[in-house]
């Protein structure tokens, strides 16, 4: 591409950090359940970074204009406007949730 | 005309000006057909998630999935988005020859995610004697079966999609390969929602 002159990202480093910190995913899913809080907090935190590192740099976001990284932004804003429309219904059926015998 | 004097005219490419993406229409509406695409996996995932906290019974995922098979087949993923991005490099610098090594890497990481998501489903579906069989009738195989498959027919036709453009990657020089580009685009796309659906079906 002539229009966007910058170095080439270096691929190989994103590729070890992606790799890395899918070992470190898969380290926090087997923390204890009393730690189930801390666990979603961090799997669901790691799970943001590799998108983000998988959409900013292979995806080639970091050197586009801004309006594209909105169009690629707008579906998850979306989605969490959707569950927290949707939170009512749940909150309800887990307050009135009847153990099964 | 002089900005338009590098296209192959021969494939009938038009000179884009689309404001956001200069040199290519083409890669503006992936990343349009993306975020739909997004909407559609993100629909089913809230959706597992919404029927996932309503129901404090639901099984724990990693005694019933096989966590270290998929973890590969994360890692597996990751590696041939780096391969796709190598073939784009290599291409932008009119190394042909190396897209096309680059190209069939990624074909065959997406053909061996492939194999083995199958082998898991088979497995799963077949049961054992230290678990059940697991198929459609529970919310849990519905929303994992549904989920998978859905993300699966996206590798499915991404593997095609990639072997349409190694077939036709003769055509691409280091100042026309916007196809390439666009290819890339899409199945970084499947490696992403591979990333999320990883952490939220079998690791939560």
């Amino acid at each position: 591409m002539a229009s966007d002159e910058h170095a080439a990202p270096n691929y190989m480093m994103i590729f070890y950090w992606l790799a890395g910190l899918t070992v470190v995913e898969i380290a926090v899913a087997y923390l204890p359940a009393s730690m189930r809080v801390l666990m979603i907090a961090l799997l669901v935190g790691l799970a943001i970074a590799k998108a983000s590192l998988v959409a900013m740099y292979f995806m080639h976001l970091r050197f586009e204009k801004m309006t594209l990284s909105l169009i690629a932004l707008t579906p998850p804003v979306l989605l969490m406007l959707f569950v927290v429309i949707t939170y009512p219904d749940i909150a309800w059926r887990v307050f009135t949730w009847i153990k099964p015998i | 005309m002089t900005n338009v004097a590098a296209v192959d005219h021969t494939l009938g490419v038009e000179p884009a000006e689309s404001p956001l993406t200069p040199e290519s229409w083409g890669k503006l509406g992936m990343w349009v057909f993306l975020a739909g695409d997004a909407m559609s996996f993100g629909g089913l995932i809230c959706a597992y998630a919404a029927l996932r906290v309503g129901d404090p019974s639901w099984p724990i995922p990693s005694q019933h999935l096989g966590i270290p098979l998929t973890a590969f087949m994360t890692f597996l993923l990751i590696c041939s988005s780096v391969t796709m991005v190598k073939g784009l490099e290599a291409i932008q610098t009119g190394d042909r020859a190396g897209l096309r090594k680059f190209l069939g890497l990624t074909i065959l990481g997406g053909t061996m995610f492939l194999s083995m998501q199958a082998y898991e489903w088979t497995h799963l579906i077949s049961g054992s004697e230290h678990h059940a069989s697991l198929g459609l009738s529970t919310l849990f195989g519905a929303t994992f079966f549904i989920l998978t498959g859905f993300h699966g027919c996206h590798v499915f036709s991404g593997v095609v999609y990639l072997t349409c453009i190694l077939l036709n990657s003769g055509h691409y020089t280091k100042d026309s390969h916007n196809s390439v580009e666009i290819v890339g685009l899409y199945w970084h796309f499947v490696d992403l929602v591979w990333i999320l659906i990883f952490t939220f079906v079998y690791l939560v």
